[in-house]
């Protein structure tokens, strides 16, 4: 093939794969031109992260959910009852900042585990036993909470979510920890994109020409160095990025690469062809959830170092923003389709959004008419897209 | 008689990365049964759906003339307005719903917006005298067996009044009385004027009943046969199939059979949900190393229901008895275990228990057996392109590469993937349900030519078969179910037709 037809292929015959990125980068030129380039700005880019990281964490264990066909609608009040928890300990009884992370966790995973229980093992839908879990965990904060605010954290705890790795490794008008970081990050990308293209061709599988293949890489390298330029001239390395990074390459590994992963797809795909192929499927929707749990335990540690302490109402409808990530980042309604570096990117989609609006000084309930929009607008995209390749008969 | 009803000139279509129809010409004459003969993935169903208006108008080259003018159909309600109607390979009947709900389903008689149930009945039940179906308007479909479903399909076609009529394997999943009520139901609508487009690999029934013979190859016409020419036989459609002639239908093989490797003893099951019905009733049987074991028996008489039992427990309660492997008793309650004991089971519905269309070839090839290409939960994905290409070569599955997602594949190389995902779990006992249904001759004799290879290498095979021939024609025993219940058994030096449907039809009362 040549270079020309393939990237022509990538505006049609792949433009199912692509399309979410395409769609990315134009909201980001955008919002770049609209907001006067006040949205790529290395303050703003580190605003981003800060801000939305919740939601990609999220959207990290609600992929794997969805992917298994199922979806949780309880990860917002989940996100609130953990921060609360983790409040109480560490604000009311004075315990360390990181005994109150990891009860956030622990409390986290054991909603999952009392979640899975019921719809791996009773078999309950889970929009069932989420919606349930939705009211419950939201009824526990309030309790928890004793109905009022807790605040503030101690400066450690503050850290988690607002604080950056800055120095480390000396600054030159830029911060070389942050510069580095970038560096291996762009190396690990190339030698995983290099080592996998390496093994289909040695056992004589089709792959994409070199030129683009050195074209792709260079410009996710590109992109990515400029990124970390970006952040390593403002504030340096925020944790939490530490986190997500660790996050996502640690969720894309487990979805693509181990035995677990290709369970999800597995039972997603075809429930009785999992079951007859021995796949344990009540183990695997198990582990889904508390696994799910345990995430939003992380993201509720984070976004109450965030917002320095726990509201009764704190993460209302954080589960529809990773929902919307999933769906935008092209999982299927159905399950077995859906990739972590697609909810990834349609979490970022969703966060560019709002933080451009934002800078833009859209109101919020304007806000929530585009996100709406956005989302019917991806799916729609994406049905149309499975018709048109004739999958749909 | 001999006007032309339907003429398809050079229809080509393209998918992604595959030609699937490359100029393919059908003339079809008015009042006629026109076969259509293929390997799997020929292109033969997609050159019906783009008749059928499936594939709509625009989406592929070339020109249908229907009853001498240009059809145009841009949907399939658009090509069911002139009378093209299509029966597909997988029914589309809604189970919940009874034979009348179904039968005008789209197309409800209304009567100032509501549905008179009354006249929709009675409607129903004349459609239903038409095609000899003896069942009520008002019973649910999913009660139905798979020929009496086909029926229904029948019967909703004319109601639409059909002019031509388009079956894709319509007997694939029948049995043979089926099979018959179902051929003669399409002579009789030949008498009747409707023309009718038939796909199948029983070659058999072809000759029978097909007045032409369309041949399709790698998406192109091959050549047309006037079946009452005496040349038409059943080795000439093969030879236009598969581009040589096929000296035998059963490959030969020197069986050489060791020690018993697995054995059921006074195996029970009862119905899931109406848990006093006994659906298998003390059932014993063994197969040896080497040996190919059959299973013969009508619909119903418990041969799936059987092997799904003792594979992981996947149908039926109250399950008892015992699995020998190799003389010791094994753990069978769940796939796991079983596989793990070393039988593998494929599936007689492999788009439903068998693969993960949504996937490619590559990963529905591991599917049972990633434990084989893992460490620490760790798939090794080099190792899995490699035993997926393996297999791809050796079976000889029509795709573009292992990376082709199944949900696109021909019937016939979706069992051949299958195939390989469970010969990848290396078993020591394979079931095969139904092995070879949708399946054309040359990729049959394919996979007997796997099977053989598998008993020469000492494993046992168990296969459960529909067609005597092929039972008779490949297997060194075979034992006869009816009713739940083990009736007989026989070597294949006195296995018959005639002795095999003795014992298979064996009345209840009767059964030991
Ligand atoms: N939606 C699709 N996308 C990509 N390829 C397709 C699609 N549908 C069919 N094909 C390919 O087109 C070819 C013809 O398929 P088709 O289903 O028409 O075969 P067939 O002759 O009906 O075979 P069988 O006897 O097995 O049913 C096959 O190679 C198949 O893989
Ligand atoms: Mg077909």
């Amino acid at each position: 093939m040549t270079l020309k037809t393939e990237l022509k292929d990538i505006f049609t015959k792949n433009l199912r794969t692509s399309g979410i990125y395409i769609a990315f980068v134009l909201i980001v030129v955008l919002f770049t031109i609209m907001t006067d380039g006040l949205l790529l700005s290395p303050i703003n880019l580190t605003n981003i992260i800060l801000q939305y990281s919740y939601v990609l964490i999220l959207a990290l264990g609600m992929i794997m959910v969805i992917v298994a066909g199922h979806i949780d609608l309880s990860v917002g009040s989940l996100v609130a009852l953990t921060g609360a928890v983790s409040a109480v300990l560490v604000i009311k009884t004075g315990a360390p900042w990181w005994v109150g992370i990891l009860a956030a966790v622990a409390v986290g995973a054991l909603c999952g585990v009392w979640q899975g229980f019921w719809v791996a093992y009773v078999g309950i839908p889970a929009f069932i036993v989420t919606l349930a879990g939705m009211l419950l965990f939201r009824g526990l904060t309030y309790e928890v909470l004793n109905n009022v605010s807790l605040s503030p954290f101690p400066g450690e705890y503050q850290q988690v979510a607002g604080g950056f790795l800055n120095g480390l490794l000396g600054g030159y008008g830029f911060d070389m920890f942050t510069v580095l970081i970038g560096v291996v990050a762009v190396a690990g990308l190339v030698w995983s994109q290099y080592s996998t293209r390496r093994g289909r061709v040695k056992f004589g599988q089709d792959v994409e020409s070199m030129a683009m293949f050195i074209a792709k890489n260079a410009l996710s390298a590109i992109v990515i160095l400029w990124f970390f330029w970006q952040i390593a001239i403002s504030r340096g390395m925020p944790i939490v990025l530490i986190i997500l990074g660790v996050l996502v390459i640690a969720y894309h590994v487990l979805t693509t690469r181990t035995v677990f992963g290709r369970h999800i797809y597995a039972i997603g795909g075809n429930l009785s062809a999992a079951k007859l192929s021995g796949v344990n499927v009540k183990k695997v929707n198990f582990w889904i959830f508390i696994n799910m749990g345990m995430l939003a335990g992380v993201a509720g540690a984070v976004f109450s170092s965030r917002s320095n302490g726990a509201q009764p109402g704190a993460g209302n409808m954080f589960e529809l923003d990773a929902i919307a990530a999933c769906f935008i980042g092209g999982a299927s309604t159905t399950g077995g389709v859906g990739r972590v570096t697609g909810a990834i990117v349609g979490g970022l989609v969703m966060a560019v959004l709002s933080n451009g609006m934002q800078l833009m000084g859209v109101g919020a309930s304007a806000q929530q008419i585009v996100k709406g929009l956005v989302l019917l607008l991806a799916v729609a995209f994406d049905i149309y897209n499975k018709r048109r390749a004739g999958e749909a008969s | 008689m001999d006007s032309t009803i339907l003429q398809m000139q050079d229809i080509t279509k393209t998918f992604p990365g595959v030609k699937a129809l490359d100029g393919v010409n059908l003339s079809v004459r008015q009042g006629e049964i026109h076969a259509i003969c293929g390997e799997n993935g020929a292109g033969k169903s997609t050159l019906m759906k783009v008749l059928s208006g499936v594939y709509p108008h625009g989406s592929y080259d070339g020109k249908i003339l229907f009853n001498g003018q240009e059809l145009k159909a841009s949907s399939i309600k658009d090509s069911e307005a002139k009378g093209i109607v299509i029966i597909h390979q997988e029914l589309a009947l809604v189970p919940y719903l009874s034979v009348a709900e179904n039968l005008f389903l789209g197309n409800e008689t209304k009567r100032r917006g509501l549905i008179d149930w009354q006249e929709a009945n009675q409607r129903a039940a004349k459609l239903l005298a038409r095609v000899g179906l003896a069942e009520s308007p008002v019973t649910p479909v999913g009660q139905l067996g798979v020929g009496k479903q086909q029926l229904v399909e029948i019967a909703k076609a004319l109601n639409k009044d059909v002019k031509l009529l388009i079956l894709d394997e319509p007997t694939a999943a029948l049995n043979d009385d089926d099979s018959e009520h179902l051929l003669n139901l399409l002579r009789e609508l030949r008498e009747q004027g409707i023309t009718c487009i038939i796909i199948s690999h029983k070659l058999g029934e072809i000759e029978d009943i097909a007045n032409n013979t369309t041949i399709i190859r790698d998406g192109q016409t091959v050549e047309s046969l006037d079946m009452a020419d005496p040349g038409s036989t059943q080795n000439r459609i093969i030879q236009g199939m598969v581009g040589r002639s096929l000296s035998a239908r059963y490959p030969d093989r020197e069986p050489n059979i060791g020690q018993v490797v697995f054995e059921v003893r006074d195996w029970s099951v009862h119905h899931p949900t109406q848990h006093e019905r006994v659906v298998v009733n003390k059932a014993s049987l063994d197969v040896r190393a080497g040996e190919i074991v059959g299973i013969a028996g009508l619909m119903g008489a418990g041969r799936t229901e059987l092997a799904m039992s003792i594979f992981g427990h996947s149908y039926g309660r109250g399950i008892s008895g015992t699995v020998l492997m190799d003389g010791r008793p094994v753990d069978t309650s769940t796939v796991g275990k079983a596989i793990k004991a070393g039988i593998a089971y494929v599936s007689e519905d492999r788009k439903k228990f068998g693969l993960n269309l949504l996937e490619d070839i590559r990963v529905n090839t591991t599917a049972a057996g990633l434990g084989k290409i893992s460490s620490r939960g760790f798939v090794n994905g080099n190792k899995e392109i490699q035993i997926a290409e393996h297999y791809r070569k050796s079976m000889r599955i029509k795709a573009p590469s292992v990376l082709a997602k199944t949900g696109n594949l021909s019937g016939g190389n979706q069992q051949k993937v299958v195939l390989g995902k469970w010969l990848h779990t290396a078993p020591e006992l394979l079931i095969l349900d139904e092995p070879t249904r949708g399946i054309d001759v040359g990729a049959k004799y394919e996979i007997y030519t796997i099977i053989n290879e598998l008993a020469a290498s000492g494993k046992a095979v168990l296969v459960i078969s529909s067609e005597l021939p092929e039972l008779l024609g490949i297997c060194d025993r075979i034992y006869t179910l009816a009713y739940g219940r083990m009736t007989g058994q026989l070597p294949k030096s006195e296995a018959t037709q005639e002795r095999l449907m003795e014992l298979m039809t064996i009345e209840k009362e009767n059964v030991r």
